[in-house]
């Protein structure tokens, strides 16, 4: 991207049940990673291939990707004014149904269907009635993200740095969510700098992520050496 | 609060890149030969009937008209116009009017089925009033009687004249004099019909008051007169809505409304404007030049103009508040939308005259495509016009970079005591918008669609609900093909 290279080495390989976290220094090219997996464009691939279900995923389009099953949770989810959140949640839930075959929900089952999600995630039933996520809180942003993920019941979650800005309540309030949306059919890649939202979800593999290289990959104990020895241990071993 | 329920629908609606109205109703119609005199002038007022001050008023305008210039002033490339090309009245042939659906013309009844006009009788349930135009003479109206026993006059500017009369001659040309303008001297000279309203003292209009115009016989010039009179303590919400069939020669519509409010009553004209915008390379569309004017004449009076406007190659329209009763209150919430090559010079003016007026102006222009698209308009504030308010708010919001917004706010304050403010922005739609959109699954076409109307919102919300999913349909229409 802009004649930068950040991404250099990445193989990673996420079964359906399983749960990976992606951790790393800022930069060092976890939101890119995401960001190409969900398809934005603003990225040249040079080289390498992603395989999603036995399909190029590089080959479809944004929306194809999610409609396939992959969601991102956004580090930065954007403010559309003046589109309440409650048209654009059925219009992007009717999509994934029509690419499925399935017909439109009528407004009542996706009331339904939104507000059992909604108790779910213990979430506060005015956020719908406002604009995407205009004017919303840091925290709010992020829980709205994983609402969404609930509506769409995705086969691979990627959440990046949903855990970022948010107070232990509303960590907690995610957390839960994503665990309870876990089944054996779908995956999720956490993407996180801090070890603390481990404590809640516990991940079955862990990536050290650095200038663009997965530098190393373990079970969750990694996590825990990484809080203890802090990103240095990594640099060091790295920059030379 | 938007009807989620119509909004998805709308979304999904979007199919065909194409004019959706582009069809050509085959119906026998009387045509006056072409061109412009004294003698054509004379020969619509005969044909209608007209009273003696009619013609009068008709000829003074012609005479008057002779002596102007066609305005220049606009942000608008407009091609020399021969206005002995145009024809200047097509009725339908088919005439007397109709008691009952099963008489009207099948082919009409095809035409107004197409645009989806509400004259079925599940429609009349819905509340909607019609009065069609159809070529310049009202083919139907519909629920007259309803109206009658509240005294309220809704009908054609024709039948108005021969049964209201001395209503007409007490109020024609109050608001927009014949001299006004180019365009509304030639309107004033020429209108074959139109629309006329009254609401009398104390009632309000319970329903909402429509009329859907609609260009048919090929090279008619469209010249609409509408005049609606609220009188004091009254009421009324009234819509017109324009869909014109596609054609590839150039069509000149100089439509001129008049509003009085008189004491403490309060208009409200709303307008979902769709003529046809010419192809993807410019060739064809509708030229309009309207003149719309309130005049606010009683005490804490109001009158407010919403307007939607996508259609049109060449749109030069200026819905006007002349605020003269103190506290009187005059608004002006407008969407246009340019994609191709379009070209609008809309806005309004303001004139505080009494004391304590308040004024409001939203604008939302939307440019696609190679079109322009400027906002134009005049807050004036008259040195007795102690203690009023103007608030203007002027937003731009540009898809692409070959197309041009602009915004023209001119500002006379004449006393100390009056605040006038303005705002405006420009904005584009963003990538990360349209990303975040495609990642839920929504197609760019219709993430773009959703902004659009996300950003026109504010003056969505102020259109009577049939209008706005009317409306929130036509911009996300209007912007097909305008991404990649
Ligand atoms: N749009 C961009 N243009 C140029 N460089 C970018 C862009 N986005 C990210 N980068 C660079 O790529 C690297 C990785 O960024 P990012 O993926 O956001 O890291 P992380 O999410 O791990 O903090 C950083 O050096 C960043 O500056
Ligand atoms: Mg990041």
């Amino acid at each position: 991207m802009e004649g930068k290279e950040i991404l250099k080495g990445i193989n990673l390989e996420v079964k359906a049940g399983e749960v990976h976290a992606i951790m790393g220094p800022n930069g060092s090219g976890k939101s890119t990673l995401a960001n190409i997996l969900a398809g934005k464009t603003d990225y040249e691939i040079l080289e390498g291939e992603v395989t999603f279900q036995g399909q190029d995923l590089l080959e479809l389009s944004p929306e194809v990707r999610s409609r396939s099953g992959i969601f991102l949770s956004f580090q930065y989810p954007v403010e559309i004014p003046g589109v309440p959140m409650i048209n654009f949640l059925k219009a992007s839930v009717n999509e994934h149904r029509k690419f499925k075959g399935l017909e439109p929900l009528t407004a009542g089952e996706f009331l339904k269907l939104m507000r059992a999600k909604k108790d779910m995630l213990h979430l506060d039933s005015e956020l719908t009635n406002r604009s995407v996520n205009e004017g919303f809180s840091g925290g709010e942003k992020k829980k709205n993200e994983i609402f969404q993920m609930a509506m769409l019941e995705p086969k691979l979650a990627i959440l990046d740095e949903t855990d970022s800005g948010l107070d232990i309540d509303a960590l907690r309030i995610v957390a839960e969510g994503v665990n309870a949306l876990k089944t054996p059919e779908n995956a999720t890649i956490l993407v996180t700098h801090y070890q603390r939202l481990l404590d809640y979800i516990v991940p079955d593999f862990v990536h050290v992520l650095y200038n663009g290289r997965i530098v190393k990959s373990g079970g969750k104990e990694l996590a825990f050496e990484l809080e203890e020895k802090g990103y240095d241990w990594i640099k060091n071993g790295n920059d030379q | 609060m938007y009807d989620m329920e119509n909004q998805d629908q709308l979304l999904n609606d979007i199919t065909s890149q194409e004019y959706q109205y582009g069809f050509i109703t085959d119906i026998d119609t009387d045509v006056i030969p072409k061109g412009l005199n004294e003698e054509v002038i004379r020969l619509i007022s005969f044909k209608k009937k007209e009273p003696e001050f009619m013609l009068e008023f008709r000829l003074n305008a012609y005479r008057h008209w002779l002596k102007m210039k066609t305005p220049e002033w606009a942000h608008l490339k407009i091609p020399p116009i021969d206005f002995q090309e145009t024809i200047y009245y097509a009725a339908p042939r088919t005439s007397p009017k109709y008691q009952n659906l099963d008489e009207v013309d099948p082919e009409l009844l095809e035409t107004f089925k197409k645009l989806g006009i509400p004259i079925e009788e599940q429609k009349h349930l819905a509340g909607v009033a019609v009065d069609v135009v159809m070529d310049s003479v009202s083919v139907t109206t519909t629920f007259k009687k309803v109206l009658a026993e509240k005294g309220i006059i809704f009908c054609s500017f024709s039948d108005a004249l021969t049964e209201h009369p001395d209503l007409v001659r007490k109020y024609l040309g109050t608001s927009v004099p014949t001299t006004d303008n180019f365009f509304a001297a030639l309107n004033s000279a020429v209108f074959s019909d139109g629309s006329f309203c009254y609401i009398p003292k104390g009632v309000r209009c319970p329903m909402e008051l429509s009329t859907y115009f609609r260009i048919n016989t090929a090279g008619t010039g469209q010249f609409e007169r509408t005049l609606i009179i609220a009188d004091d303590d009254s009421y009324v919400s009234y819509l017109e809505g324009c869909t014109a069939p596609k054609r590839d020669e150039n069509q000149l519509h100089a439509a001129v409304v008049e509003i009085i409010a008189h004491d403490r009553a309060e208009v409200k004209y709303s307008t979902v404007q769709n003529w046809y915008p010419g192809d993807k390379n410019g060739l064809g569309g509708i030229y309009n030049f309207v003149t719309k004017r309130g005049i606010c004449r009683g005490v804490s009076s109001k009158i407010s103009w919403t307007q939607v406007e996508t259609g049109s190659a060449i749109t030069w329209k200026y819905p006007s508040c002349v605020l003269i009763g103190d506290n009187s209150v005059g608004e002006f919430n407008s969407v246009a939308l340019t994609n191709h090559h379009q070209q609008a010079d809309t806005g309004t003016k303001m004139i505080h005259i009494g004391k304590n007026t308040k004024s409001t102006i939203v604008s939302k222009g939307i440019s696609a495509g190679k079109s322009d698209n400027s906002y134009r308009g005049l807050v004036k504030v008259m040195p007795g016009a102690i203690n009023s308010r103007n608030y203007s708010q002027c937003d731009s919001l540009l898809l692409g970079s070959t197309c041009g917004a602009h915004t023209f706010p001119y500002i006379e304050v004449g006393n100390k005591s009056s605040i006038v403010e303005h705002e405006a922005t420009t904005s584009k739609i963003g990538e990360d918008q349209i990303f975040y959109c495609n990642q839920r699954g929504i197609s760019t076409e219709d993430a773009i669609g959703m902004i659009v109307n996300g950003y026109a919102r504010e003056v969505l919300n102020k259109l009577p609900m049939e209008f706005a999913v009317e409306a929130q349909k036509l911009l996300a229409i209007s912007l097909e093909g305008s991404v990649g």
